[in-house]
């Protein structure tokens, strides 16, 4: 080959490869690039993990294909009976009697004229910093063997069913209180306008239009929480005796009998439900959405007397029950041994006395909480953005979007009995995760994934949908729009998922409790162990520590929304 | 004056759907090209593969005489304005305009007066340090405007800038677009489905229809001599009256027969029957003669400068209305009343004529 040749073939080269550079821009690669990372991140930590535990419900212990024999085995066995039945009883009564409850307090924070509005608001929600163990323990301290006001049962222990209810009562009120206060507020004040027009009583109006307007929201809540109750774990195993739901049969069957495909089976019983409720939700959202539109008039409430008195008591009620149970997880973690010695002191705060690990597991929770929020809001946030925003790839795009939603209907218990399959399995190379800090925290993220996406989408959803091409009309790169504009326009919403996943993965327990080695134990998971351990104690002063922490958090998070306000919201005010 | 931007066999497909036909098209230096055509039928999908926001299938599009077919948006050379204004809401006006300049190497005082003389040439000047939000509608799109100009790119690009106006601003802000146009001399292409408003500002109109080009030409083309049955349709009003031709010289309107115009005597084959399209300015009401359709008048409608009346041909109530206007102070004299029987005699130079509605109905049941 002679010299021109070859600087020929160069000259070809060169122009193919150029032109095709010149095609693929930096902001498609880019793009190309976040998108690739979802999709390892949600493929290898949800999709994996989840096929794995099918995979497993069909095999025996030596892994060999045993059909449907698991199923016919688990549904022989009487207990199984036994267990369904309690874990829907569970769900059916918390979520009436929290739906009701919780609906009320809705309706007097919205519709209502009554004094200090505030402090019940923030009283109403407070339940949601604490994990769900500390009302358990809670309960214990007032009504368990020694407890406080135990009279009052008549004779009735508390381990068992009206334990569990009132735990989960009182740990799911504020979910319940969040999405009935959303569901309030959106109504419209020309229907009221109408019903006073046609002379209709204020007592009738509550049932014609009240009630099915927030028909949504109610059937949304009730789902909701008939969902946590069914999966919750802690406050079984804290409080329920002998009284067993599929939650705690799964840990059982995991930990305490190292049958995995069994434990396979049973979650699958509970990822039914969980999905189902999932189904309905999404479909409930949608019709929301429909019901309150730009037109709407948002309905303010005028003072009366009788109404307002009503409200401020049942409030006032509830925000004192709330308060006793959370004092009381207070004051027992204060109580130096009880019921024997009541005298108040630090000493079941001495972790180090205590238990071998010592304060570590606060630290590791800590540590937990924070990469959860760190690298969960930068992952979740970018991966909503290039989803939403991206120009390309609309296969890939449509792909994620329903990828993304999948983890909501996945309980914690089932994700991290997925884990375990998934990842402590040697022939997979990222079998070097298991028990480490970051598998802990990839798990709680993708635990959390899908509130914090929607989040995410329904902000960037607020800038208009040209803002990226008229970017690119005035040669400003993409990146230079998200960091000037996007960023700062969806500050308050990257701030909240930030708070959500540094919250939940502090008070998380069920996904964590098969994933934890002696170096990464986190707190939620010492409190379960102290309280195995009879140092309910212990397991109270942890727990408070959880939920000061969490409480911390909560401040930090208004300090930062109102730290930034100024620079970055300014253009909302009018 | 050379050529700007060429589309060559430019095709867009959506999955299965096509949204763009083979476009081909040429648009001159400093020309105003208005897209115009019903809403659905793919204009701002053009507009958007011009601009390379939307990737084609096939084609080539020539800019400034480089193929830019495959080029991301941000290699080339144009501005955009769009209906919903798109500006960034948490930056100030001045920044909105300032944020591109900056971006593009600017000094600080270099922005403070590109800025500036972009403010002060959409009248903005007193609003520099307002967010978005506080401004109108009209105000937010100059905004947009300036933002687009002020890189002076060689292309303009406007989607259905005007739409979510209302009527006031609306053509307030239409002569201001059209005298910056001139002023600068921007190779610029507007979108629209208001065929007032493309006629009104543009140099030349490309007519679309279902993905295709129907028609391209100066709006005195397209108004006086529609391509299509669809042009004629779709801008302006047009009267379509079913004429026969009895033969080379003589076709019959309702009981009426006239003399066939000249243009149109090569379509006057003895039998066939033809849709005369004659818009209601080029109909006017006279004494009975030869040349003349008798009507029926059905209803007259009042529209300020003129009369808008509503006529059926005498004898045959099943066809179309025929619309006439009648400028007011000649309506005055003709005393014109509803019920009444009267003439019409028509413009014959501003005729066109197109196969009719009902043969074609015919021959697609019978295929
Ligand atoms: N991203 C898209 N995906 C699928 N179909 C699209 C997309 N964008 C536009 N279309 C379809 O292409 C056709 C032309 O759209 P468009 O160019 O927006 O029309 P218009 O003339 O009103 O601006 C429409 O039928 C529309 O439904
Ligand atoms: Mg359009």
């Amino acid at each position: 080959m002679n010299i021109t040749q070859i600087n020929k073939l160069k000259n070809m080269l060169n122009k193919t490869v150029g032109s095709y550079f010149n095609k693929i821009s930096h902001e498609q690669l880019i793009l190309f690039i976040s998108l690739a990372i979802v999709t390892f991140f949600l493929l290898l930590f949800v999709v994996g993990p989840l096929w794995e535990m099918l995979r497993s419900s069909v095999l025996n212990s030596d892994d060999d294909f045993v059909g449907l024999a698991n199923f016919t085995e688990y549904f022989s066995s009487n207990a199984v009976w036994y267990s369904l039945k309690n874990t829907f009883t569970l769900g059916i009564v918390v979520m009436l009697v929290v739906g009701s409850l919780a609906f009320f307090y809705a309706y007097a924070l919205t519709r209502s004229c009554m004094p200090a509005k505030g402090v019940f608001r923030v009283l109403g929600m407070a339940p949601i910093l604490a994990p769900s163990l500390l009302p358990a323990i809670s309960l214990i301290y007032l009504f368990g063997k020694q407890g406080v006001a135990t009279e009052i049962l008549l004779g009735n222990s508390i381990y068992g069913f009206i334990g569990i209810t009132l735990g989960l009562i009182f740990w799911t009120f504020p979910h319940a209180l969040m999405i009935l206060s959303t569901s309030l507020r959106t109504s419209d004040a020309r229907l009221y306008e109408s019903a006073k027009a046609l002379k209709i009583s204020s007592f009738k109006t509550f049932f014609v239009i009240t009630l099915p307007a927030a028909k949504y929201g109610l059937i949304s809540t009730l789902i909701v929480i008939f969902t946590l109750v069914v999966c919750d774990f802690g406050v079984a195993k804290v409080i329920g005796g002998s009284y067993n739901v599929l939650a705690t049969d799964i840990f059982k069957q995991v930990v305490g009998q190292q049958n995995f495909s069994m434990a396979a089976v049973t979650s699958l019983l509970l990822l039914l439900p969980a999905l189902f409720a999932f189904i309905v939700d999404r479909w409930v959202q949608k019709k929301q959405q429909n019901l309150f539109d730009s037109r709407s008039v948002p309905y303010h409430p005028a003072p009366q007397p009788l109404r307002d008195g009503l409200c401020f008591v049942y409030c006032l009620l509830i925000s004192t029950v709330i308060l006793v149970v959370l004092g009381m997880a207070i004051y027992g973690s204060l109580v130096t041994f009880w019921p024997w010695n009541k005298a108040l002191s630090f000493n079941n705060y001495n972790f180090a006395e205590i238990s071998t690990y010592g304060w570590s597991p606060f630290w590791n929770s800590i540590q937990l909480a924070s990469w959860t929020a760190l690298l969960g809001t930068v992952l979740i946030f970018i991966g909503a953005y290039s989803i939403e925003k991206g120009r390309s790839f609309i296969r890939l795009r449509r792909f994620l979007q329903m990828l993304s939603v999948l983890p909501m209907a996945v309980p914690g218990m089932v994700l991290g009995l997925g884990y375990i399959f998934f990842f402590n399995d040697v022939n997979n190379p990222l079998n070097v995760l298991y028990g480490s800090m970051l598998l802990l925290v990839l798990n709680t993220i993708v635990h959390y994934y899908t509130v914090a996406h929607m989040t995410a989408v329904a902000a960037l959803k607020q800038l208009p949908v040209e803002l990226e091409a008229s970017a690119a009309s005035i040669k400003l790169p993409q990146y230079k729009l998200f960091w000037k504009v996007t960023l700062p326009v969806c500050l308050p919403a990257v701030f909240d998922i930030a708070a959500y996943l540094f919250i939940n993965a502090l008070t998380t327990t069920s996904a964590v409790v098969f994933l934890y080695s002696t170096d990464t134990i986190p707190a939620s998971v010492s409190v379960l162990n102290m309280d195995d351990a009879g140092q309910t104690g212990s397991a109270a002063a942890m727990a408070v520590m959880i939920m000061l922490a969490a409480m911390l958090a909560k401040l930090m998070h208004l300090l930062l929304d109102k730290l930034f306000d100024n620079s970055t919201q300014a253009w909302r005010k009018r | 004056m050379q050529t700007y931007l060429r589309l060559e066999n430019v095709v867009k497909q959506f999955g299965q759907f096509t949204a763009l036909q083979q476009i081909s098209l040429s648009i001159k230096q400093g020309e105003f090209v208005c897209f115009l055509g019903p809403s659905g039928c793919g204009k701002t999908t053009l507009l958007r593969s011009i601009a390379g926001l939307e990737p084609v299938t096939s084609g080539c599009i020539f800019q400034a005489g480089v193929e830019t077919t495959h080029l991301p948006p941000e290699k080339r050379d144009f501005g955009i304005v769009f209906q919903s204004y798109a500006l960034f809401p948490n930056l100030s006006v001045r920044d909105n305009i300032a944020i591109g300049l900056q971006n593009k190497g600017f000094t600080n005082i270099e922005c403070i007066n590109l800025v500036d003389k972009w403010l002060e040439i959409v009248g903005l000047l007193s609003e520099a340090n307002k967010y978005p939000n506080k401004l109108s509608g009209g105000q937010q799109q100059r905004v947009a405007l300036a933002r687009a100009l002020a890189l002076s790119p060689g292309l303009l690009l406007l989607d259905e800038p005007l739409s979510a106006l209302d009527a006031k601003v609306r053509s307030h802000l239409r002569e201001e677009i059209c005298q910056l146009q001139r002023k600068l001399g921007i190779t610029t292409v507007m979108v629209t489905h208001d065929q007032e408003e493309a006629l009104a500002m543009a140099d030349r109109i490309v007519v679309m229809n279902n993905g295709v080009i129907e028609q391209i030409g100066t709006p005195q083309e397209i108004y006086e001599k529609p391509a299509s049955r669809f042009v004629a349709d779709f801008v302006g009003t047009t009267n379509f009256i079913s004429v026969s031709m009895i033969n080379q010289h003589l076709m019959r309107i309702g009981e009426d027969l006239l003399t066939v115009p000249e243009q149109l005597q090569d379509l006057a084959i003895s039998g066939c029957i033809v849709d005369l399209a004659i818009r209601p300015e080029s109909l006017y009401f006279c004494e009975k003669g030869k040349e003349t359709i008798s009507v029926n008048i059905e209803f007259i409608e009042f529209q300020g400068a003129y009369c808008q009346v509503e006529c059926k041909l005498w004898g045959d109530l099943s066809a179309h209305s025929i619309y006439v206007n009648v400028p007011i102070r000649e309506a005055r004299k003709l005393n014109l009343m509803v019920q009444q029987t009267r003439y019409l005699a028509m413009d014959i130079t501003h005729i066109n004529a197109y196969p009719s509605e009902k043969i074609m109905l015919k021959s697609v049941v019978a295929t």
